[in-house]
């Protein structure tokens, strides 16, 4: 069977390429798409972890699950914003938007 | 367990190698004779004008974040629906709950328009 | 090396490939897809994690519903990228640099923790068990009924907040598709 340390190592190199896309893409989806990435990477954390210490108290499947619900919100409502913001700057580089009334 | 699996993943192997191989085997055997005619990209004498890549309408978006919203609620309705026979009136008046305030949103939804399409 | 461990370093593979390919890729549309790949990929973990119900959200809500919605806001935010120059900022190696301490702190951490060596013991119940537990865990008044019933706030919230917030004004041209 996987050691549990092979698990945490791939959700830890997910949510640091996740941390990189956040950081360095000027493009607010692109930064969007890295958020999902790193909700990955704790979701496989929370599923690792309820099966490997836990598995007979389905908390960790249960955050999983309210992890999803905030990543769907997340996504919709971010998008929403990026979207409008397009409408009126015309652009979506994360630099460029540094106003907070238009 | 995994191994209940094991179609999905014969079949996904099987639908990648046949995408592959028959653009590959297009790509081999099929005679390429391009002229300029040919390379437009409506061959039946169309102009096409204006940039490839125009913007949707926002109601494409509106659409898939309102589907994104009750899928979720979906993966809610399931673990319950599945022992909704053992369960006790608490549990229903929960869903009911639950249910009812994501309906606030809908009849916002459907006030606002942004259920119609022109 | 069992037939499970080249499974998980196959699809752990595809996985940080794709999440690679997501934050460095130019073009949008192909690190949407690129998302795409890795999202499956966390599924295929799921499923080796046996968490079945999990692996099915993972494909139903994330690649069926949120992936698309990226891929939409993408072709509705068109026609930027093309001229505005290179898709990382002036400082992406400070970013590639804490990214790279992160990674190295974490596993130095987990290197020190001598229990995750271990591996588990078999699922002694099957899967229709654990959606049954999980469906009285979400009612239950004594475990997640508040965050259950909170989730509901949170998706009308983002609900009503997204469509006021991405509507198009009244009498706009946006209606009509093009600007």
């Amino acid at each position: 069977m996987i050691p549990l340390s092979w698990y945490l190592i791939l959700a830890a190199a997910i949510f640091c390429i996740g941390v990189y896309g956040v950081l360095a893409r000027r493009n607010a989806v692109a930064i969007l798409m890295s958020i999902e990435l790193m909700l990955n990477a704790v979701n496989i954390n929370l599923v690792a972890f309820w099966r490997y210490m836990s598995p007979g108290v389905i908390s960790g499947q249960a955050f999983a699950v309210m992890v999803f619900a905030v990543a769907a919100s997340e996504a919709a409502v971010g998008l929403a914003l990026i979207i409008s913001i397009y409408r009126r700057r015309f652009t979506v580089a994360a630099e460029e938007i540094d106003m907070l009334k238009w | 367990m995994p191994t209940d699996f094991l179609p999905i993943a014969v079949l996904i192997a099987l639908a990648t190698v046949l995408a592959f191989l028959v653009v590959l085997i297009g790509h081999l055997f099929g005679p390429r004779r391009p002229t300029a005619t040919k390379l437009e990209p409506y061959e039946s004498g169309m102009r096409p004008y204006g940039p490839g890549q125009r913007r949707m309408p926002v109601h494409f978006y509106l659409v898939a974040m309102l589907f994104i919203l009750f899928d979720v609620e979906i993966v809610f309705l399931l673990p319950w629906a599945v022992v909704l026979r053992q369960l006790r009136l608490f549990a229903l008046i929960e869903m009911v709950v639950f249910i009812a305030v994501l309906l606030v949103g809908f009849v916002y939804a459907w006030k606002k328009g942004a259920l119609e399409w022109e | 090396m069992t037939l499970v461990q080249i499974l998980f370093l196959l699809f752990g593979l595809v996985t940080l490939l794709a999440s690679l390919m997501v934050v460095t890729s130019p073009k949008l549309v192909h690190a949407a897809f690129w998302l795409i790949l890795a999202l499956a990929g966390v599924a295929a973990l799921f499923i080796l994690l046996e968490a079945t119900f999990l692996a099915v959200v993972q494909v139903v809500v994330y690649i069926g519903a949120i992936a698309i919605l990226i891929i939409f806001a993408v072709m509705l935010t068109r026609r930027v990228m093309h001229d505005t120059g290179p898709q990382v900022n002036r400082s992406w190696w400070v970013a590639l640099l804490v990214s790279l301490v992160l990674f190295g702190g974490l596993v130095l951490m987990l290197a020190q923790v001598p229990a995750l060596a271990g591996t588990p013991a078999p699922l002694m119940v099957d899967q229709e068990t654990l959606l049954e537990d999980l469906g009285r865990a979400l009612v239950d008044a004594d475990r997640y009924v508040l965050p259950f019933e909170l989730a509901s706030v949170l998706l009308m919230a983002s609900m009503i907040g997204a469509i006021f917030v991405a509507r198009p004004p009244s009498g706009s041209e946006e209606r009509s598709g093009e600007r």
